[in-house]
């Protein structure tokens, strides 16, 4: 008898397996993603979950007898009242199957299983991107690739370049006219054809003189000589990629209740999760504003409280100012997004409206704005509702051309799809509305 | 066992194997030195030497997936398996098996580390020695599994189809392999097939046949009239002969397209035998199940009951094994929400302690109904005896007895279509007894479970339209949409046309018509 401990076996001998299965099922589970994404916090994008997808999509089709039709018969254990010849009603649940009906009865229709936080991360981050990355300047960065570029006196014995080697130990063998084999062979023969008859000393000995001397020749003119070993070059080549940065502007200011700041919140979390998981280069600046604006860490925007009035041309003046120090537009794609609740002094409209054609828009690719509004405030459209000062402020550089998206978001659950349709590839930046 | 007194004594008022949940290697290896010793002396079972790997949870729904094999070729099916499973075991809606084992020499059984001690040694007993015995002896495993191979061929089939990924790229394979699955319960052979005779055999019968027939010489024959011998209908004679070269009737539907499909690369028949291979390999689990399950589940009650009475494992342990046991028997009855079936664990069981009884303390009835065994005084003889020659169908018709059909109450429905109501046809009752045992019997046999399809025949002179039966028995027709969508995978598999005749089996009356064009052939 053997005890073999397995435990420390490698996990996951299933994973090609379930990488397969997902693969097969992509199109379904995409959709149910996107489906299952709706009704999510934000927190539970980074816990995966339980999905389920149509059956049909996945089956495994085999011959075996129908449900309904034909003559069966059953035996069943636990007979309490029956005798025989009794006669009983079908079940409902009909078919035919008869009382064994439970034994394969729910969840027939969908095939139900879990996905892992990455997954379900990928999938629902999958066709999302950023507009217009590579318009600006491709600027180097830390990436490099190598590249094949002749060859070097020096290197690693992985890189010996043997062709290059051989050719040249080749010509200087040739040059310094190194002895050939042969030669020294059929000198090494007549010497012994010549030892062997024994007539001839004279031509003998001179013979012998140059064989010696050959060999001497041989000795001092290497085959192979460190002089000709060539190994290959690689350089490493800079890669072009693109940089971009995104300035989350949020709005914390009284008049933002508790509830639209989770809101906001959210989807600044959300836009986080989806820069850091899909691009590797892009700066993330967080400014928040209240009728003062200031450039603040991940850690503080998300998480410290703060109040105060309503100034938004003071965010946008740190942005461009943020801009000018560090992020010059040659270099740099500028992408931002504001979160607001939509009020803002009256007075400060004009310079909003100003600063956002002159400045903010003609550096951006993209400007998403987010107005997050009370759940509990939803009217029938009509005339009284009417549009808060921002958006009004903002819809009227709604533009062909202008790279403009203004969204509301009024529930938890809008987030995703709001989301999804700000970034979604190809997306035409326009104004919309979801309630 | 009541009736053995005589057993050996060694262990009587010793230690307990263990104390307490925990434990460690010595223990299973001292757990399983006692288990042996009843195991072996005392029942008389006869094993596979033992290999017992403990693994995590994780790997045994790893384990779960891949139909309990330790190794398989990788398919997205066994993925979505182990998602199904993953998501049942974490919402709690299903426990893991304690264990899985493996028909292999050595017998491979998987146990989990959270197992407690004494659920350790319930899973020795149960699938280390009964298992283990069942597979070395049943005459189903003996006659259509390699023990000793299995395992090599596993890795060969593996590396195989990893190979033809690598060559063909993975989702022709796939695609194969979907095709091959879809066919997989019509890729066994139900009959030993008829060896080619060798030479030396040939020459021994045709010798065989001339004795008996100048034995049998009587020059009276010759003076009967005989009628002018009829000449061979050489159509007929043709028919014949090209029917048997490809064995038609088929009933192993991947051998005949590993063997005859025109279109298939060399590679694709190898992957169509190792499919079907695999397949062969579990028919003789799908037929036994009762029988396995209730040999292991007898075996490992008889072991744990005599550990305790030696004081080999605590109160303690014996009741807490006493807890799972009866949880693996429970039997819930036809109108209970719980109710899925027969439990072959409790069936079996049921049988098993009844043939028992019925050897060391019978009654009337039972002299009556088992005269070879009523108080023969030898259950285990019995059992081992039943254990190694009989299938689930063959050992309820012969074993099945009044009493476990009064304790389990058995009954029979008949559910006609074309009748508004079901009928009983048969309780618990002296008249109902051998009815109830034949229908129950008929449930455990895998040609009236499993639909009977065949290849029939095949044009090749023609449009090479593959024609197969399925011989309708009681009118219970195919699945209509699976079966439409086996056959396109066989379409694509045979490269031609497919049809498929489902044929009453007793008036021989076309019931129903299903047919396939390929869509998208192999080749």
């Amino acid at each position: 008898m053997h005890i073999i401990d397995r435990r420390l076996n490698p996990k996951g001998k299933s994973l090609p397996n379930r990488q397969r299965f997902l693969r097969r099922a992509k199109a379904l589970v995409r959709k149910a993603v996107h489906e299952n994404s709706s009704s999510r916090g934000i927190r539970d994008v980074e816990q995966g979950g339980e999905l389920s997808i149509p059956r049909d999509g996945v089956s495994e089709p085999g011959f075996h007898h129908g449900r309904g039709g034909g003559l069966r018969n059953y035996v069943l254990p636990g007979n309490k009242e029956y005798l025989e010849g009794d006669k009983i009603p079908r079940p409902p649940t009909g078919g035919g199957r008869g009382n064994e009906g439970s034994a394969d009865g729910g969840g027939e229709d969908d095939f139900r299983f879990m996905l892992s936080r990455d997954e379900f991360v990928d999938l629902f981050l999958e066709d999302l991107e950023l507009p217009d990355l590579v318009k600006r300047r491709l600027a180097t960065s830390e990436s490099t690739s190598l590249q094949r570029a002749g060859y070097a006196a020096s290197g690693s014995p992985a890189n010996l370049a043997l062709a290059r080697t051989m050719r040249n130990s080749l010509s200087r063998r040739l040059a310094l006219k190194r002895p050939r084999a042969a030669e020294i062979r059929s000198l090494r023969e007549e010497i012994e054809a010549l030892e062997r008859t024994g007539k001839d000393p004279a031509r003998l000995a001179e013979l012998m003189e140059q064989l010696e001397g050959l060999l001497a020749r041989t000795t001092r003119i290497p085959y192979v000589d460190p002089l000709d070993v060539r190994y290959k070059r690689f350089e490493s080549v800079p890669k072009p990629i693109a940089r971009a940065v995104m300035f989350c502007l949020m709005d914390v200011s009284g008049s933002m209740t508790e509830d639209m700041k989770d809101l906001a919140k959210r989807f600044f979390m959300l836009l986080h999760i989806f820069l850091t998981r899909r691009y590797r280069h892009v700066d993330v600046v967080f400014i928040r504003h209240t009728h003062i604006a200031q450039e603040v860490d991940e850690d503080t925007f998300f998480h410290s409280p703060e109040t105060g009035g309503t100034v938004v041309s003071t965010a946008l003046e740190e942005m461009a100012r943020v801009v000018r120090e560090r992020y010059p537009t040659s270099d740099w794609n500028i992408y931002a997004a504001q979160a607001s609740d939509g009020d803002n002094t009256s007075i400060d409209a004009h310079k909003t409206a100003a600063l956002m054609a002159d400045v903010i828009l003609p550096v951006c690719q993209y400007y998403a704005y987010i107005e997050v509004g009370r759940d509990d405030d939803f009217m029938p459209a009509g005339p009284i509702r009417r549009d808060t000062d921002l958006w009004r402020t903002y819809k009227v550089l709604v533009q062909p051309g202008v790279p403009l998206a203004m969204r509301k978001v009024r529930h938890r659950r809008d987030i995703f799809p709001v989301f999804r349709d700000l970034f979604q590839r190809n997306a035409e930046p326009s104004a919309k509305e979801v309630t | 066992m009541t009736a053995s007194p005589a057993a050996p004594a060694v262990h009587t008022a010793a230690e307990p194997l263990y104390s307490g949940a925990d434990w460690d290697f010595d223990t299973l290896r001292r757990v399983h030195a006692a288990v042996e010793e009843i195991a072996l002396d005392e029942l008389g079972l006869d094993v596979y030497p033992n290999q017992i790997e403990v693994i995590t949870t994780e790997q045994m729904l790893d384990a779960y997936s891949s139909s309990a094999l330790p190794l398989l070729y990788k398919h997205w099916s066994f993925g979505k398996h182990f998602a199904q499973h993953e998501m049942l075991y974490r919402k709690g809606m299903r426990g893991l098996a304690y264990e899985i084992v493996i028909n292999s020499s050595p017998c491979i059984s998987y146990v989990m580390e959270e197992n407690s001690a004494t659920m350790q040694t319930l899973v020795i007993a149960h699938a280390a020695f009964g298992h283990n015995h069942f597979f070395k002896n049943n005459y189903l495993f003996r006659q259509w599994t390699d023990a000793e191979s299995i395992l090599d061929y596993l890795a060969f089939a593996q590396s195989y189809i990893a190979d033809c990924e690598e060559r063909y790229g993975s989702l022709p394979v796939e695609r194969l392999l979907d095709s091959a699955h879809a066919l997989n319960s019509q890729g066994v052979f139900r009959y030993p097939r008829k060896k080619t005779p060798d030479l030396r055999s040939e020459q021994i019968r045709a010798l065989e046949r001339q004795e008996h027939q100048e034995r049998m010489f009587n020059d009276l024959w010759r003076t009967v009239p005989q009628a002018a011998p009829k000449a061979p209908d050489e159509a007929a004679r043709e028919e014949e002969r090209r029917r048997s070269l490809l064995q038609l009737p088929q009933e192993n539907v991947l051998y005949f397209l590993e063997k005859t499909a025109p279109n298939l690369q060399n590679w694709q028949r190898e992957i169509l035998r190792i499919v079907r291979n695999i397949a062969q390999y579990f028919y003789p689990q799908r037929q036994t199940k009762v029988m396995n399950e209730g040999c292991a589940t007898f075996v490992h009650h008889t072991i744990m009951t005599r550990l305790h009475e030696r004081g080999l494992i605590t109160d303690g342990a014996y009741l807490e094994f006493l807890q799972s046991h009866t949880n693996v028997v429970f039997q819930p009855e036809f109108d209970d929400p719980r109710y899925s079936g027969i439990n072959p664990y409790a069936l079996g069981f049921a049988m098993m302690k009844d043939i028992e009884r019925v050897c060391l303390d019978p009654t009337d009835e039972d002299r009556q109904w088992f005269p070879d065994i009523a108080g023969c005084g030898e259950p285990m003889a019995v059992l081992r005896d039943c254990w190694a020659n009989y299938r689930d169908e063959s050992f309820v018709l012969q074993f099945l007895g009044p009493q476990v059909m009064r304790d389990l109450h058995l009954f029979e429905i008949e559910d006609d279509a074309d009748e508004p109501m079901l009928s009983v046809e048969a309780i618990h009752n002296e008249r109902g007894y051998r009815r109830v045992r034949e229908m129950l019997a008929r449930q455990y046999d895998i040609a009236w479970v499993e639909p009977d399809i065949q290849v029939v025949d095949v044009d090749l002179a023609g449009n090479r339209r593959l024609m197969l039966q399925h011989r309708v028995v009681n009118g219970i027709l195919l699945d209509e949409s699976d079966a439409k969508a086996v056959l396109r995978h066989l379409a694509n598999l045979w490269g031609y046309d497919v049809a498929l005749q489902e044929v009453d089996a007793v008036t021989g009356m076309v019931m129903k018509d299903h047919e396939a064009v390929p869509r998208r052939r192999f080749a």
